[in-house]
């Protein structure tokens, strides 16, 4: 990967970019991603959450499975409001 | 760890970060934040991330309206290297019942009388303001333009380096599990990474304040309410003011990146902390959402959370000292801690510091619970 690869497509954030987060002191999934809203487009972290973990485990010198994962939330895929609304099914 | 401070607060939000940065410009040279988890984890980072000044109670318009103060400034006073994203694009509240009109006509008088720029709007001019809003049942709402939103994540972080260049030692990822006390006065704090050593304990923790005070011994009315929101795909620009609904009981707004955020909480469920999703809330908001907005029915929902409240008695915030534990200090917004925290965090402060308040906030105190000194706040979603 270049440094100017894109690895968060939905908020447009390079390898560059993710680094330089990481240099000012953002070491955590968690503190990165409410830093520089990388994973938090429409598709929730699908193509930049591995690349980030990788990151994240090269500059912490950690395993990628010790980095851990953001907590998965609904819904599973983007869907309208209009999906919901009509509905009459409950919990 | 470190062994010994002159102040711990507990909670790294927005809160906590400022009262301890307050607490590190006022001189306390060795001050220590404890989070259970990474800054911003609990309620600040979860919210709605809105500012408003339009409350029903005369202190909840103040601190609200200082607080607006310290925002307006924020980047420059924190020396901050980023955006806390603050923008005053208005808090629109919209009822649909002669009942509510006549709470927010209350509220107005005190506005009015504080000097909080709050107008009266006709449908028209609400139409005007936000075109894609239904009119259909809207009975009254106002509008004050120098309401707004700020980022969460952004403020605290800003609060949370300032702090840390004035000394501020931060210690996430540790638990605070009780605490050491001689007689009436509290003198350690214990956590799951050892024991700090200290006379004074800010308690920043939002709804997880009655659990700290629980391990002092003290019994504190303020409940956890499960709020959810979502967020949806970025779109143009389309909607300035949040719009808060009181007969939906919804919040809804445009952030800076283009999101809608939109929530609610049922105050009928049990109180308590819970991060779960339901299927129940989204199938609820779709509907408020869509009444008030027919144009979000084709807008995408990417992501649902959870958050909390504190639920105080009387809707108010909850600060200062505790009676029957000394050194004991509450700094709680009781479900408006974000949008207050500038302003608590420099009372709290002050308080610790034994210096006369900016505002009175005896008159917050927790002793008004036991003594049934209440005003309560009816403006409350």
């Amino acid at each position: 990967m270049s440094d100017k690869t894109i690895i968060c497509r939905c908020e447009d954030l390079t390898v560059e970019e993710i680094r330089e987060w990481i240099s000012k002191g953002y070491h955590g999934l968690e503190e990165i991603k409410r830093a520089s809203r990388i994973g938090m487009g429409a598709c929730q972290g699908r193509t930049c959450r591995r690349h980030l973990i990788a990151e994240l485990a090269r500059a912490n010198q950690k395993k990628p499975a010790d980095i851990g994962l953001s907590t998965f939330r609904p819904p599973t895929k983007p869907l309208k409001f209009g999906a919901f609304t009509g509905v009459d099914q409950d919990d | 760890m470190i062994k010994s401070a002159d102040v711990v607060v507990i909670g790294g939000g927005s809160i906590g970060c400022a009262t301890a940065y307050n607490l590190a410009r006022l001189g306390f040279k060795n001050v220590v934040v404890l989070e259970k988890g990474y800054i911003c984890r609990g309620s600040t980072g979860r919210c709605a991330a809105g500012i408003r000044q339009q409350w029903g109670t005369e202190m909840n318009c103040l601190i609200s309206r200082y607080s607006i103060r310290h925002f307006e400034v924020m980047n420059e006073s924190l020396e901050y290297d980023g955006d806390v994203e603050f923008r005053q694009n208005g808090y629109l509240m919209v009822s649909y019942s002669q009942k509510e009109a006549a709470m927010l006509k209350e509220n107005l008088k005190l506005h009015e009388k504080l000097g909080i720029p709050v107008r009266f709007l006709s449908v028209d001019d609400v139409k005007e303001i936000v075109p894609v809003i239904n009119t259909e049942r809207i009975v009254a709402s106002t509008i004050c333009m120098e309401d707004g939103q700020a980022n969460p994540f952004k403020v605290t972080d800003a609060y949370y380096r300032a702090a840390g260049r004035l000394g501020v030692k931060f210690y996430t990822y540790t638990e605070v599990t009780g605490f050491k006390k001689e007689g009436e006065k509290i003198t350690a704090v214990v956590t799951d990474k050892g024991e700090i050593a200290t006379s004074a304990v800010v308690n920043a923790t939002g709804p997880y304040a009655k659990f700290i005070s629980a391990m002092l011994g003290h019994d504190l009315p303020v409940e956890p309410e499960r709020h959810q929101i979502v967020v949806t795909e970025p779109l143009d620009p389309f909607l300035r003011p949040l719009v808060m609904n009181f007969f939906h009981n919804s919040y809804c707004q445009q952030v800076l990146n283009g999101s809608v955020l939109a929530g609610y909480g049922n105050p009928d469920e049990p109180k308590g902390i819970n991060y779960d999703c339901s299927w129940q809330f989204i199938k609820e908001l779709a509907a408020k959402i869509v009444d008030q907005f027919p144009v979000m029915k084709e807008v995408n929902i990417v992501r649902q959370w959870s958050g909390h409240y504190g639920i105080s008695p009387d809707g108010q915030p909850v600060l200062g000292t505790v009676p029957g534990v000394e050194g004991y200090y509450l700094a709680l917004g009781c479900g408006k801690g974000f949008m207050l925290s500038p302003m608590i965090g420099e009372l709290i402060a002050q308080c610790v510091a034994g210096q006369d308040t900016t505002l009175p906030i005896g008159i917050l105190n927790v002793r008004r619970f036991k003594k049934g000194e209440l005003i309560v706040e009816p403006a409350v979603v």
